[in-house]
């Protein structure tokens, strides 16, 4: 099997595997980093965000190939005590429910408020349309979002 | 219903104390069985033994003090609410506690988990009593120390205070306290008093969760575990036939090929399944390999022949099968007052509806799985079930081994909605492990999730009423299921007591799929259906939809039924308050509000729902509900749970849909299959009515009423009645605003 060199939360990872492995397995089976959640496999639900290169991509979709030479970064390396303004935004709020999707949630918020640090209601709900939360807790994301937007600007 | 402020029970086999090495004193109780719904305390708690006990209040001699909850802990918030109702009465300050998942002893363990939002309901008395009594032991080792009487001490935040004002912490009195005897009758707080509960608190494993830890069963693994992936027949009625695995052998990363089934086929054929085995009897293809992709990968090279076992069904046969039995007379009937035959046949009119609803998959979205590793002495299952006493004994029958050989560790669960009530994937895992005698986890991808799931039963409902002289004067509800009927006490819900003449009737038809309960089972399209009936009800007597709803409670408070489910005066509460705060029937032009008004899980609750039309299609804005659940443990998590079940069932009432064709599910992933995403998502506003009633639970009770709040507002903006579920697939109309 090939070998890749991989840049995950600023540290390199050399793996095996098939090269069209996707990213999200390699995190969860193979490094250990299962922060990052399996959730449909078909980049339609989002609990698999990470962030490729600073964008928010779906890690299942994204195949090892692809991702060698990206600068990933996963839940575990979005802060290094978990006070990232949209981690305090989550825990403020209280959001999860379950928690299974709030990883992906977190991501898809932290990567969109980066380039858009002063969102407006409607540009968050576009921005959050993608992410799947089964419990629902949808009103919660919002607000997180907004308040996570206050902290930022 | 006042809370009683004594025991009335020996609370020595209930609660045991002991001293710690460290200095410490932990006091063990039985949290499941504190919370099984159908235990009453006095009887059960009374026959317990230490072995039995399985959480813990650990207080150090620094006086901190730890709960250790066993509790599964699907996403309801259990795990922040159920230790905050004993540290209240601990008397101890909520930022002192620590709470952790207890160890699991399985030696002895006796674990139960309760359903259908009943945990707080349950657990609330036996839960007070077990923070009391800790406290009153701690007091009594300081009172002893002092050389005063107990009474005379006052506690807060975890410092007792004797009537001279000398004080000593928890911690200081702990070792004492760990020896003495644990006091028969201990005083509960009067709720007013209350400091802990009634505030918002925020969940437990808020910074785990936030920071991507390890929690999940799908995150649980151990040094050389493998994955396995199960392919199971593609089409209920199917059964394995013939399989080549030569291509899967081949790839990178498998480790071997087998089949599973015939274990679990025999406990079947021998009768001794329970309610938790809804599982194909065919035997499946495992593959077993280094990573989850791997396995993936190998199970989509098998090849795979099935034959039909069973005949293969289809949507529209089961229509036609639900309707030929609506419309047919071998009914069961659940509940009959008066004679609604003779109603009818004295009415001015009569008017009748059919509301429809498809089969619907749970959808948790962390994906069935399960750990096992079975060897030669014992077996080890880690995972996510709702019911893990069944899985436990069901796993020890199915491989021949005793139970005290088999552990069971209960992880947090990625949503359970009613899905991990049944071990399917408990069994699997253990058979496979059972045949390779190595640690492995069982892993279903989304499509095996959505494909081999135990589905919310398609149901339909016939509901008749009869108008005489301007009344309502009888009312009959048929209700066609598939594979089961609505159950206990569901006939004694609202319009139950209501209605002189009324009558519930069931029927059903018997499939191959498997089916089971599902967030508010049964109610959850039964409340969509009468609350739209109710609204059709009002027009056709040309009265006000809310004051039809008072008068009918008016009525059941006049002639009070014992056997009826739900009180007339809560329900009626809470319907004022979601009209004051919707501003019902004052809203602005262009924004059409509908009404529904329901009990279920021993919870009162009404909604209004406020949409608008653009471009012909219904956008839900708002949701304003009203909840009567009694005292507010965690208003946090309260709220979360009250606004999850509402947009989750504006979601599945709106747009989610499942057939099946030749027993095949045509869905299989979300790309065919609609949740609802934050687009559609209206604001939901959460009212409680201020209450010292002993609460009752938030998991369920709000999802079932508001398919109708959102079906009888999109009739006010279009004129059209939807009775068949999913609305948005069902609209097809044009707008036709009648104001």
């Amino acid at each position: 099997m090939p070998t890749f060199t991989l840049k995950i939360n600023n540290k390199t990872h050399t793996v095996e595997a098939d090269m069209d492995t996707p990213l999200l397995w390699v995190l969860r089976d193979q490094i250990d980093l299962v922060g990052t959640k399996y959730g449909c496999g078909v980049g339609q639900c989002g609990a698999c965000t990470v962030h490729a290169d600073g964008t928010a991509m779906r890690s299942c979709l994204l195949q090892i190939s692809q991702a060698e030479g990206m600068d990933i970064t996963t839940i575990e390396g979005l802060s290094e005590d978990g006070k990232h303004p949209v981690q305090e935004a989550w825990k403020e709020v209280d959001v999860p429910q379950c928690g299974y999707c709030q990883a992906g949630q977190i991501m898809t918020a932290s990567a969109f408020l980066e380039k858009n640090p002063s969102p407006s209601e409607s540009e968050i709900r576009n921005a959050m349309h993608g992410n799947i939360c089964r419990c629902a807790a949808y009103n919660s994301i919002e607000e997180a979002v907004k308040v996570a937007s206050k902290k930022l600007s | 219903m006042i809370p009683s402020n004594k025991n009335t029970f020996s609370r020595r086999s209930f609660l045991k104390s002991s001293a710690l090495a460290s200095g410490g004193m932990i006091i063990g109780f039985n949290l499941f069985n504190a919370c099984k719904s159908d235990v009453k305390p006095s009887i059960d708690l009374s026959q317990l033994n230490y072995n039995d006990f399985n959480a813990f209040i650990k207080i150090s001699p620094e006086g901190k003090v730890t709960i250790f909850s066993p509790n599964p802990e699907i996403g309801q918030g259990v795990k922040t609410s159920m230790p905050m109702i004993i540290a209240e009465e601990l008397e101890v300050a909520w930022d002192d506690v620590l709470v952790v998942q207890a160890p699991l002893d399985t030696k002895n363990y006796n674990r139960q988990v309760a359903g259908g939002s009943q945990s707080i309901r349950h657990g609330w008395t036996a839960l007070r009593q077990t923070g009391a009594t800790a406290k009153q032991m701690l007091v009594n080792a300081a009172a002893a120390k002092w050389g005063v009487d107990a009474s005379e001490c006052s506690v807060k935040n975890g410092v007792i205070t004797n009537a001279k004002g000398e004080t000593l912490g928890y911690g200081d009195v702990v070792s004492d306290a760990a020896v003495l005897e644990v006091p028969e009758e201990v005083s509960l707080k009067d709720p007013k008093d209350f400091t802990i509960i009634g505030q918002g608190k925020g969940n437990v494993d808020i910074d785990k969760i936030i920071t991507g830890k390890p929690l999940f069963g799908l995150d649980y693994k151990v040094e050389g575990m493998l994955y396995a992936a199960v392919l199971r027949p593609p089409a209920f009625g199917q059964v394995l036939d013939t399989y080549d695995a030569s291509v899967a052998k081949s790839l990178p990363g498998v480790v071997d090929v087998i089949t599973i089934g015939k274990k679990v086929r025999e406990f079947q054929e021998a009768g001794k399944g329970n309610w938790t085995m809804q599982i194909s009897s065919s035997d499946k293809v495992v593959v077993i390999a280094k990573t989850t992709w791997d396995a993936f990968k190998g199970k989509n090279a098998i090849k795979a022949t099935w034959k039909t076992d069973t005949p293969l069904e289809s949507t529209e046969k089961h229509d036609d099968i639900l309707l030929g039995l609506l419309n047919g007379k071998n009914f069961s009937t659940r509940r009959q007052d008066g004679d609604v035959k003779k109603a009818f046949a004295n009415a001015d009119k009569v008017i009748e509806r059919i509301y429809e609803s498809p089969f619907l998959p749970h959808n948790t979205l962390e994906p069935m799985n399960f750990f096992a590793n079975v060897t030669d002495e014992k077996v080890e299952l880690v995972g996510p079930v709702q019911t893990p006493e069944a899985a436990h004994s069901v796993v020890a029958e199915l491989l021949g081994r005793d139970i005290e050989n088999v552990h069971l560790d209960m992880t947090r669960m990625g949503g359970g909605f009613g899905r991990r009530l049944y071990g399917d994937f408990v069994f699997e895992a253990a058979e496979i492990s059972d045949a390779v005698r190595k640690p492995i986890k069982m892993v279903s991808s989304r499509e095996d999730d959505m494909t081999t799931g135990v589905y919310r039963p398609a149901i339909k409902y016939k509901i008749a009423a009869s108008i005489k002289d301007g009344k309502l004067t009888g009312y009959h509800l048929k209700e066609a299921a598939v594979n089961s009927n609505m159950y206990g006490l569901i006939p004694n819900f609202f319009p139950a007591g209501a209605i002189e003449n009324y009558q519930v009737d069931t029927a059903n038809y018997q499939s191959n799929i498997t089916t089971g309960a599902w967030r508010a089972p049964y109610t959850n399209f039964l409340a969509s259906a009468e609350q739209s009936f109710f609204d059709e009800i009002a027009e056709e007597l040309g009265v006000d939809r809310v004051q039809l709803h008072m008068d009918l409670l008016d009525n059941v408070k006049k002639n009070p039924e014992p056997n009826i489910e739900y009180n007339p005066e809560r329900l009626q509460n809470v319907l004022k308050l979601a009209v004051e705060k919707s501003n019902w029937g004052k809203t602005e032009a262009g924004v059409y509000q509908g009404l529904s008004v329901y009990y279920c899980h021993n919870t009162h609750v009404a909604e209004v729902a406020d949409i608008t039309m653009e471009n012909g299609l219904p956008i839900v804005k708002k949701v304003t509900c009203a909840i009567d659940c009694g005292i507010v443990v965690n208003p946090l998590g309260a709220i979360n749970q009250a606004k999850g079940g509402i947009l989750d069932g504006i979601g599945h009432a709106m747009y989610s849909d499942f057939e099946f064709k030749d027993g095949i599910p045509q869905s299989n992933n979300f790309n065919s299959y609609q949740l609802i995403r934050m687009g559609q998502t209206p604001k939901v506003d959460i009212h409680f009515i201020e209450s010292d009633i002993d609460p009752t639970g938030l998991g369920e009770p709000t999802l079932p009423p508001v398919g109708a709040a959102i079906a009888n507002a999109i009739y006010k903006a279009t004129g059209k009645r939807l009775t068949k579920q999913p609305y948005m697939g069902n609209l097809n109309v044009e707008e036709k605003v009648l104001g």
